[in-house]
């Protein structure tokens, strides 16, 4: 696949990693932001490559994982109504509530659909006018100009069966958090490609400066990935802080600015829960009054659910890089892939569910 | 891409892209049957409507119109061991590009018995049918079901029908048992695996779940991509007679298996498990057709992980592996297998990757369905 | 976050007045919005994330990048050699 498969070329990834070994005095410990970038890292052992030289600490960049249990638990009562088709990307199905997942609620009945994006969801409102179609609004800000459209679309369309119960966080508030957690072991950044593509790297020299950290706007392939880190590498042992692009052919410093404009229309910032972490000012978008119609948290009055999480679980640890997922004692007890406490466990990317597959080879552990 | 859906829901694929047996309009009932266009209850209730879809409507699609109704078959066998196996299908939708429901099963259990190194003898087709269904799928079905298993040499000889209320079985439900020959002292089995046996796959991977996806409402897509079901029974004997012709031990072929649902790794997984040995794949050599690699790299999905239907995976003998691999590849079912890795002795009962970088990672079945990611 | 990958657009219509293309990923084609690429055109590349063009992908940019790469690997490979002779010599 063009500009796919050349970014994985074992030579110059081989090439890359002499250069960082070669440029490293010492070992560095990086943050990659994104959960799709943890996947690339995990699935290619770029760690491994990397072992001994630099630590990878993954970031809450995962949607899946971060967003709150009162917005699952909102999502469950919804899909569980009758009247409604509830339809999300297929990530959010399995991740549990405080009670069941989506899974379990199509088990029981309700009409649950997986779909690849918003306007499949608008279709289907268009397709059934006697049901309240609600679509699952999660993502960083790379998924936000998708659901804007679908919202703009949908009022084009005249529908009043459509809502969207939005639940979006924002990167660079995440990445302030963590920076400015007396705890805070990450020395630099890789930031999420994509993310930038949109909002492009504006946001991000407030925080090199203020923080004195590297920050790397880095892509998704191996090389990709090994580029990323061999540029903060490099920053750091020159000892000046920097923002730079490692991704140019998909990123440029001002981003989509016709998304940027769909974006400030639809949504609102808003504080935000991050599932695991806590309350982050600022850190996430809302439907903006003027869109009220389409939001389903006051549509269906699910808006003052609160729940508390299970006391077991400590993904919220996990996600800062304070625990490895193998130092919780729950992990690989009563928190597996098959029962999991927290959604680290469940996600694809969750570093709980990564280090559940590829450590136990290290470890010696048989079946 | 322009779907169209009948009025009743069934998505109809255009006949183009979706080969013969897909497009059920095409099918002409062979003989009279009452002025219906729809299953309806009394079709499962054993009366006249029942005989008269078993006579017009099953029977000249199996080929076997005529002679005496009977409620078993009875077959002859030489003595011996007899492999059996059963399998239901509910795939949906019913038509994807490349086939339907219908030859899916045929092939499917066929597949199952030569994984056993059984000689298929013979088939039962029991079908569950939702009221409603319109006849003309039911006849496409059924005639795609006579077509592959004459072209695997196998009948299908006995059957059975029940319809359920709407809502009841999402049109059509098939359940096929298949019963086979097991030539004496083979011994073909998971538990026989052994660490330092060669795996062998008989040909790229990912085809029949990319197929399926493709025109699954909420992910579909465009693909030249189409089912790879086919049955493998001649290609399992040939993988035997490479040894016997040799003189050689045919249970030097270990273990068989055709990776279906959860795709290559959930195969190699539990034949790793059974033998409890441990499993190196080399990713380069896993045969991916580019156009399963695109749509599986939009979708988020792994295709280690994804269906096939005509796919078959073998632990051979290190010593033995190039003579089956070239019996494999004189055969078109066959025609581009290779080697994938081999069974160790370390972490047993685990699967474990070795990618382009000479990095590793552990591949594991998936908990239940696999799904499309964003992330 | 953010799966996202490379496709070349090969057909671009209206539809209710928004604009929509087909990009073809290396043999899977996918209906997508091209709302956020007004000056997108047919034989480009593109990023598509949940249905959505979100950016033009540089060719330009692409191919430096990967020259980039390939003059890194000549470098290391001379390094390599300079190390492996003065680890010998010392």
């Amino acid at each position: 696949m063009k500009y796919l498969d050349e970014f994985r070329d074992p030579v110059a990834a081989k090439a890359l990693v002499d250069n960082i070994r070669r440029t490293a005095t010492r070992p560095w410990t990086i943050m990659e932001v994104c959960g799709g970038q943890t996947h690339s890292i995990i699935r290619n052992g770029i760690d491994q490559l990397l072992d001994g030289v630099v630590e990878f600490i993954h970031g809450p960049g995962c949607p899946v994982c971060v967003t709150p249990l009162e917005m699952i638990d909102r999502a469950l009562e919804i899909a569980a109504r009758d009247d409604v088709i509830f339809c999300s990307f297929g990530d959010m199905l399995r991740v549990p509530g405080s009670r069941e997942d989506l899974f379990s609620v199509r088990a029981r009945g309700g009409d649950v659909r997986i779909v690849y994006s918003p306007l499949d969801a608008t279709r289907i409102a268009a397709d059934n006018p006697d049901k309240q179609v609600v679509f699952f609004g999660v993502g960083f800000e790379t998924t936000a100009p998708a659901n804007a459209m679908s919202i703009l679309h949908a009022q084009r369309l005249g529908l009043t069966n459509f809502s969207m119960l939005v639940s979006h966080v924002l990167v660079p508030p995440a990445m302030r958090a963590i920076l400015s957690s007396p705890t805070n072991r990450v020395q630099g950044f890789l930031a999420a490609g994509h993310v930038c593509t949109v909002m492009g790297m504006g946001e991000y020299g407030p925080l090199v400066e203020e923080f004195g950290v590297p920050i790397v706007v880095t892509g998704f392939e191996p090389l990709d990935l090994l580029e990323g880190v061999r540029q903060v590498v490099e920053i750091l042992e020159a000892g000046t802080p920097e923002l730079r692009n490692a991704y140019p052919r998909a990123v440029t410093a001002v981003g989509n600015t016709v998304a940027q404009q769909a974006l400030a229309d639809v949504f609102a910032v808003t504080d935000r829960q991050w599932r695991g972490i806590g309350m982050i000012p600022k850190s996430g978008w809302t439907l903006a009054p003027r869109y009220a119609e389409f939001d389903a948290e006051l549509k269906f009055g699910v808006g003052q659910l609160t729940v508390a999480e299970s006391a077991e679980c400590h993904a919220g640890e996990v996600l800062q890089g304070l625990l490895k997922p193998n130092e919780c004692p729950a992990f690989g007890k009563s928190c597996t892939p098959r029962t999991p406490l927290g959604a680290t466990m469940v996600s694809s990317e969750g570093a709980c569910a990564a280090y559940y597959q590829f450590r136990r080879l290290a470890a010696g552990a048989g079946v | 891409m322009r779907r169209t859906t009948s009025s009743d829901g069934w998505l109809r694929e255009p006949v183009s892209e979706a080969g013969p047996g897909a497009d059920p309009s095409n099918w002409v009932c062979p003989m009279p049957l009452r002025d219906t266009k729809r299953i309806v209850m009394g079709h499962g209730g054993g009366g006249i409507l029942s005989e008269e879809l078993i006579e017009n409507l099953f029977l000249p699609a199996f080929g076997s119109a005529g002679g005496p109704s009977r409620d078993s078959a009875v077959l002859s066998v030489s003595t011996g061991r007899i492999a059996l196996t059963t399998d239901s299908y509910v795939v949906n939708p019913l038509f994807f590009p490349g086939g339907n429901i219908g030859d899916l099963a045929v092939n499917g259990t066929i597949n199952d018995l030569a994984c056993s190194g059984a000689q298929p003898l013979a088939l039962t087709a029991g079908f569950i049918l939702e009221e409603g269904l319109e006849i003309e799928v039911l006849g496409a079905v059924a005639q795609a079901m006579g077509r592959a298993a004459a072209a695997a040499g196998v009948g299908i000889v006995t059957g059975d029908t029940k319809v359920v209320g709407r809502g009841g079985a999402d049109g059509l439900f098939v359940n096929t048992a298949g019963v086979g020959v097991v030539p004496d002292g083979l011994r073909i089995g998971p538990e026989q695996a052994r660490p330092g046996d060669h795996i062998l796959v008989s040909g790229p991977i990912g085809e029949h779940g990319v197929a399926i996806m493709s025109v699954r409402e909420g992910i579909d897509f465009g693909t030249t991509v189409t089912t790879d079901s086919a049955p493998l029974h001649r290609l399992v004997a040939a993988m035997l007679a490479a040894l016997t012709d040799q003189g050689e031990d045919p249970n030097h072929l270990h273990a068989l298996r055709d990776p279906t649902r959860g795709g290559l790794v959930a195969a190699i997984v539990e034949i790793a498990r059974s033998a409890r040995v441990g499993v190196v794949l080399d990713e380069r050599a896993i045969p991916v057709p580019e156009t399963v690699a695109s749509a599986c790299g939009f979708l988020g999905l792994d295709p280690l992980q994804v269906a096939n239907e005509g796919k078959m995976v073998a632990f051979v003998d290190p010593a033995h592996s190039e003579a089956v691999l070239a019996a494999m590849r004189l055969r078109p079912e066959g025609a581009g297998a290779v080697i994938i890795g081999r069974a160790v002795e370390e972490h047993p009962g685990m699967v474990v990757v070795r990618t382009a970088f000479g990095t590793t990672r552990v591949v594991e079945r998936e908990l239940g369905e696999q799904l499309p990611r964003i992330c | 976050m953010c799966l996202g990958i490379p496709g070349k657009v090969t057909d671009i219509w209206e539809e209710s007045g928004t604009r929509m293309s087909t990009v073809d990923f290396g043999g899977t084609t996918k209906t997508v919005c091209l709302a956020y690429l007004p000056d997108m055109e047919i034989g480009e590349y593109t990023i598509v994330h949940a249905g959505f063009a979100i950016t033009r992908l540089d060719e330009a940019s692409a191919n430096e990048t990967l020259q980039m790469f390939a003059d890194l690997g000549i470098l290391e490979e001379e390094l390599g050699g300079a190390e492996d002779q003065s680890s010998r010599s010392a």
